[in-house]
């Protein structure tokens, strides 16, 4: 017999702290299996985010740098700067990339910065326990919208594949999901196909991976990919947004 | 022949390969706990495993390695 | 050491990061530092360095942290209101063990204050450039040589504790134009074993971070930090005395105060008044061992500053009573005179030559 599938060895032994069903570890692999088929595991530098995600510098056995929240598209920039043949990316929640961190995630977007971005979207704050994200759909109900989200007050949520495809440093944006295995099979494809663009050096790329939280939605693990399926995909529709790889020079 | 090796002290019992298998041949245990405290998941008919993966594909915490 | 060349203060200093191995420089326009960014954009793409504007101060002292976490001698560049910006990412590379160069060119303050020069700003780089317990080597230039040597020492101690440089100048300094020579340019980067920059599959993964969700795991590190922080205060005290040996007043005063109060002793000594400077070259490790040694023939200290009195709490720290200790200011980006100082030393005289 022959083994079929099995842990990523960019992964490292540290157990994940994350809640049972949470899919921020599917993402985690996700990422470890496309550095590791691109044979990039030992070039790449990892920027972890704050918030559920702060520790993934203790998961994938990459050299890693753990950023003030945020900013870890800046920190990507000095990186790469730094390393132009290093394979960076950053690994950011809704509220680090589209709330604190917008200023850094659209500049290093404008800038064709080569770098990528896994940008997951459960649209909650997870770690501080469930308030509401930039992501947060109307009508939702957080800790910090016990009424439901009302736009009228807390605005509208971003969708930032959308905003980020109007901006020509864009070389590639998808939004994916990991709620089937299909999806997840997609996704996987997204995120190795962004890790190609910055290894070609065809500018900035993000894959936008549409993830639950089981814990602060109230719902089972099962339950929350239904919830995932039925309230976040039609509000961010799955897709490619933006896709400049098929020009010799990417964005530039 | 195919098998689906399910590493009990990592799995945290969140049921997504069970509801994921197409054989419908995983399920959580009832009785048992690991030492974090959950119910892990286990076979209940190894022989009816097509070695798919995609219980180890939709694994969070990489506890499942499929063999074929 | 080159031949003289006539510099302007922030181009000297852009020019003396080159040369001692700066190849990436991440700044934000704001007045009066940026003669320092406008040097770099011009120099570095001809020497194939990076020169990028950032968004903001935040996004450029964390692209500093992105680049020294790769090993690289890194730099940003601001003046005061940008400083406090910049102070979150500062903490966080205090926080990973990160050698950078962080340049102020100070103005007045608080708020956006104004643009003429000001030392208001020592507080905030002795005592809290951003949350947390740490110290940052603070260098205070007064010539526009010496920023170009102190720019050499703040990025090789800066390595060597593995922690920022501060590089504390003002609008004077800055914009004022002075001959210097230039030391021997840096060749190689010394060798960086924690830095993330690939592990080529060849070592362990390295992580830059500094969360420490174990209380007894960040005390020992924030212990371990202030270990070196001890050896830095013992061994890397930094000033120049004028006059102090046999000085009945010694005046403290650094950057371009410490030129203003050297025509000052001048004047007083002329008059017959035994007056000294002594002017930190380091205000973090400040040198309160040179203050300390001259309390037995000193009747006062006066630290003359161009801020409301910031400074002085060191020197009253350093004395811890045992003479007194003055203050004379002038704020706001207003340059204390020569002349006002000699006003002040003779009134703490009295009647006493």
């Amino acid at each position: 017999m022959a083994v079929v599938y099995e842990k990523s060895k960019l992964l490292t032994d540290t157990p994940l702290h994350y809640c049972p069903g949470c899919t921020h570890g599917i993402i985690h692999k996700l990422v470890a299996e496309s550095l590791e088929e691109l044979e990039a595991g030992g070039k790449a530098v990892g920027v972890a985010p704050v918030g559920c995600s702060v520790l993934a510098y203790n998961y994938f056995s990459c050299d890693m740098v753990e950023a003030p929240h945020g900013r870890a598209p800046a920190i990507a920039t000095g990186l790469k700067r730094a390393l132009p043949d290093g394979v960076i990316f950053t690994y950011q929640g809704d509220g680090d990339l589209a709330a604190i961190g917008t200023a850094e995630t659209v500049h290093a977007a404008t800038r064709g910065e080569n770098i990528t971005v896994i940008f997951v979207n459960n649209a909650i704050y997870g770690m501080t326990g469930g308030q509401m994200a930039p992501t947060t759909l109307p009508g939702q109900v957080t800790q910090t919208t016990p009424y439901g989200r009302d736009v009228t007050k807390a605005g509208f949520p971003v969708r930032v594949c959308e905003m980020l495809s109007t901006l020509s440093g864009v070389a590639y944006a998808e939004r994916v999901s990991v709620d089937t295995v299909p999806n997840i099979r997609k996704a996987k494809a997204a995120i190795k196909k962004a890790f190609e663009t910055q290894m070609a050096g065809k500018g900035f790329s993000i894959v936008e991976v549409l993830s639950t939280c089981p814990t602060n939605w109230g719902l089972t693990p099962v339950e929350a990919l239904q919830w995932l399926r039925d309230n976040m995909i039609p509000y961010y529709p799955l897709g490619v947004y933006q896709d400049r790889t098929a020009n010799k020079k990417g964005v530039f | 022949m195919a098998k689906a090796i399910i590493d009990e002290k990592v799995c945290k019992g969140c049921g997504l390969c069970v509801a994921v298998c197409p054989k419908k041949i995983l399920r959580l245990a009832a009785h048992r706990m690991n030492d974090k405290g959950y119910n892990p998941a286990e076979v209940t008919d190894e022989a009816a495993c097509i070695g798919c993966a995609m219980c180890g594909i939709m694994c969070p915490d990489s506890a499942i390695t499929v063999e074929k | 050491m080159s031949e003289r060349v006539l510099m302007k203060g922030n181009e000297a200093m852009a020019e003396a990061a080159i040369r001692a191995g700066c190849r990436h420089f991440f700044g934000y326009p704001i007045t009066p530092q940026t003669e320092v960014a406008a040097y770099m954009s011009k120099k570095m793409p001809k020497i194939g360095g990076t020169y990028l504007q950032a968004e903001s101060e935040i996004a450029a002292i964390n692209m500093v942290l992105g680049a020294a976490s790769a090993g690289v001698r890194a730099m940003t560049s601001s003046s005061s209101p940008g400083i406090s910006l910049k102070t979150e990412g500062i903490s966080y590379i205090a926080g990973s063990d990160l050698p950078c160069l962080i340049v102020n060119v100070e103005r007045g303050g608080p708020g956006l204050g104004g643009i003429q020069p000001a030392q208001s700003d020592y507080w905030q780089a002795t005592r809290a450039l951003g949350h947390g317990d740490f110290h940052v080597l603070v260098f205070a230039p007064s010539t526009v040589q010496e920023v170009v040597d102190l720019v050499f020492l703040a990025y090789d101690l800066a390595e060597k504790y593995r922690m920022p440089s501060l590089l504390l100048s003002d609008g004077l300094l800055g914009q004022m134009m002075e001959p210097v020579s230039f030391p021997e340019p840096v060749e190689r980067a010394a060798e960086k074993p924690w830095a993330a920059n690939g592990h080529q599959n060849k070592r362990p993964h390295n992580i830059i971070n500094s969360l420490y969700l174990a209380p007894d795991e960040l005390e020992r590190t924030v212990v371990e930090r202030f270990r070196r922080y001890a050896e830095i205060e013992r061994t890397e005290q930094r000033c120049q005395e004028y006059l102090c040996d046999d000085a009945d007043y010694v005046i403290v005063a650094f950057g371009a105060t410490s030129r203003v109060s050297q025509s000052a002793v001048d004047t007083l000594r002329a008059q017959g008044v035994k007056a000294g400077l002594l002017r930190p070259i380091t205000l973090w490790p400040f040198p309160g061992d040179a203050i300390r040694s001259h309390i037995p023939h000193t009747k006062a200290f006066l630290s003359v500053e161009m801020s409301m009195g910031q400074m002085v709490d060191d020197v009253r720290l350093a004395v811890e009573g045992k003479v007194p200790v003055d203050f004379f200011g002038r704020t706001g980006g207003v340059i204390p005179r020569p002349a006002e100082v000699v006003e002040k030393v003779l009134t703490m005289a009295g009647g006493d030559k």
